[in-house]
């Protein structure tokens, strides 16, 4: 009896592995011959010059002081550290053997020419979304890029979670494999700024939240999500800046890097302005611009805005009283010279603390990490730098931030900041 | 190795990059108006600018500023009469000196921003370039001569 019952689980597990390598096989397709440099057209390479701005290829595929998309940045996620891949023509570390239909293949399905699933922080999910004629421009691209050998580093995925074959369960689950497909009830800015924001942009990689096996959870889309040690704040009405993201804001932020009644972008938010949406013409900024502000219903709320940024410019311009408070002698000594603003407006290159979301939202790792590491001067508002203020005790800046969120928000003190802030060292130190 | 533009002249630095911007100034520079205060960014006597702005240079390291255009005491005007120094001179804001440097290149921003400042602009910008010599009161009277110089020149 016992027996039976053995060989028959031991059958139905036989079946299920079958069943999954099946489910899981993927043809490699054929290698080609690198094709030579000058093969591609010129307007194609051209179009997918901007298109990898679009998706930001660079941002994910170059190491730090590495060779421009030879791969080995390494992603951090909740499942072992992943290293980005060579996408550089190099016949033997990069993708100089993948056809068009390898690179297509990879794009929308994410499997490798050599028929192996690819984790899914390559955001295949969105990729698929991509159109056929982009797809093209983009493998044109990145063919005629300078080929550079640099091998694949290895993942740290732990065992089981590092056999690829699972990924084909994870795809059946969470992959809508599917070419976008515009809204006719929409305009064309709005349907064009959808096309880029949910497939090459792939906006909803940090912007939406992820559940327990890594999926962006699409009831959850752009509710705001924690990558990397920072925070992606959320995208729609949840978003904690005072100040609704009017089309005009965002088009600001996104097309300059600042938005005189948000603030910077900072860390990676920034290399996504700097290093990638700078390569889209304007008409791409002001759609993805429109998309957003629908997303994030702005405009039902522009009747907000006035009154914040009066709140904002009596809190900023309110003199700091009390000499006890270790947190406002800090702020007047250290940040009221480059952040004082007054009334009527504040001046986009004093970011108006007030009005910054990383000060209104429930986790100050963005305010945190800012002190910290201070914002570059090409990086935010370029010409605009601030100096890191690393060498500010916990106990300082914890006061610091207690400070600005008490007499800058309405919102609730935020606690452990000090542990916090030794949390946050910790983990920059690390990266 | 770090390359940067200092009051108008290219140069490339040997610093470490973590090297405060205030120290590659004093001493691989050798301009010495810029002064050393409290090195933590809390009193403005390094105040310089980078690409126009104010910022505090004992906290800011070399590497940060690669490719811009740094402007100190001595660069703010070429013989010496901004606005801002003719003002100091004929309020005779200076008493020790030492940290007026500071104060004329933060004041310097403070008037791009608010052409036209209140005392409290005056108070907010500049309470972090702190004056042992208690001399604010003459500073604040400087700065609105400036003030009044710069709009005329309009």
């Amino acid at each position: 009896m016992f027996r039976r019952w053995l060989l028959g689980i031991l059958a139905v597990v036989a079946v299920a592995i079958v069943g999954l390598l099946v489910i899981a096989w993927r043809p490699s397709i054929a290698p080609i011959d690198p094709p030579a440099a000058g093969s591609f057209p010129p307007e194609r390479v051209a179009r997918g010059a901007i298109l990898a701005g679009a998706g930001y290829c660079a941002t994910c595929h170059t190491a730090r002081d590495g060779a421009r998309y030879a791969g080995g940045y390494p992603m951090a996620t909740a499942f072992g550290t992943i290293h980005s891949t060579n996408i550089t023509p190099d016949p033997d570390t990069g993708i100089g053997r993948w056809s068009e239909a390898a690179f297509v293949r990879a794009m929308r399905s994410g499997v490798a020419r050599d028929g192996s699933h690819l984790f899914p922080a390559f955001p295949f999910d969105h990729f698929t979304k991509v159109t056929d004629q982009d797809l093209g421009d983009l493998y044109a691209f990145l063919m005629s890029q300078p080929p550079v050998a640099a091998a694949p580093r290895d993942n740290t995925v732990p065992f089981p979670l590092n056999l690829r074959v699972l990924q084909a369960g994870w795809k059946l689950l969470f992959l809508r494999k599917g070419v976008f497909e515009p809204d006719p009830a929409r305009s064309e800015a709005w349907n064009r700024g959808a096309y880029l924001a949910e497939g090459l942009s792939h906006c909803g990689a940090c912007h939406t939240p992820r559940n327990a096996v890594g999926a962006e959870r699409r009831s959850a889309a752009y509710a705001g999500a924690l990558v990397d040690g920072w925070e992606a704040p959320a995208l729609t009405a949840a978003n904690p800046a005072p100040v609704p993201w009017s089309e005009d804001a965002l088009y600001a932020y996104l097309r300059g890097g600042v938005s005189a009644l948000h603030g910077s972008a900072a860390g990676p938010m920034s290399e996504v302005v700097h290093d990638g949406l700078s390569e889209l013409p304007d008409a791409d900024i002001r759609a993805l611009a429109v998309y957003f502000a629908d997303v994030s219903g702005a405009d039902g709320r522009a009747d907000r805005s006035d009154a914040a940024v009066t709140a904002a410019l009596a809190a900023s311009a309110q003199a700091p009283s009390s000499a006890s408070d270790a947190g406002a002698e800090l702020y007047r000594a250290a940040c009221a010279s480059c952040h004082y603003n007054r009334a009527p407006a504040p001046l986009a290159a004093r970011p108006e603390l007030a009005l910054v979301s990383a000060l209104g939202s429930d986790d100050p790792s963005n305010l945190i990490r800012v002190v910290l590491e201070g914002i570059g001067v090409e990086e935010g508002m370029p010409g605009v730098l601030m100096p890191p203020f690393a060498h500010l005790a916990d106990a300082d800046l914890a006061a610091l931030a207690a400070y600005l969120r008490r007499t800058r928000t309405t919102r609730p003190p935020w606690p452990d900041l000090e542990a916090k802030i030794a949390e946050v060292r910790r983990h920059t130190a690390g990266t | 190795m770090t390359s940067l533009t200092i009051n108008g002249r290219e140069v490339t630095v040997t610093s470490g990059e973590d090297t405060p911007l205030l120290w590659v100034i004093r001493d691989e520079l050798g301009l010495t108006g810029t002064k050393f205060g409290c090195g933590i960014g809390m009193c403005g006597a390094c105040t310089v600018h980078v690409d126009g702005r104010a910022i505090r240079s004992c906290i800011t390291p070399v590497a940060a500023v690669a490719g811009t255009r740094i402007t100190t005491i001595e660069g703010l005007d070429p013989a010496g009469a901004h606005p801002l120094q003719k003002a100091w001179i004929a309020t005779q804001a200076p008493q020790c000196g030492y940290c007026q440097s500071g104060q004329i290149m933060q004041a310097a921003t403070l008037l791009k921003d608010f052409p036209e400042p209140t005392d409290r602009d005056i108070d907010a910008v500049m309470g972090g370039n702190l004056c042992r010599c208690m001399a604010y009161v003459r500073i604040r009277k400087a700065i609105h001569l400036a003030a009044a110089e710069l709009k005329e020149r309009e």
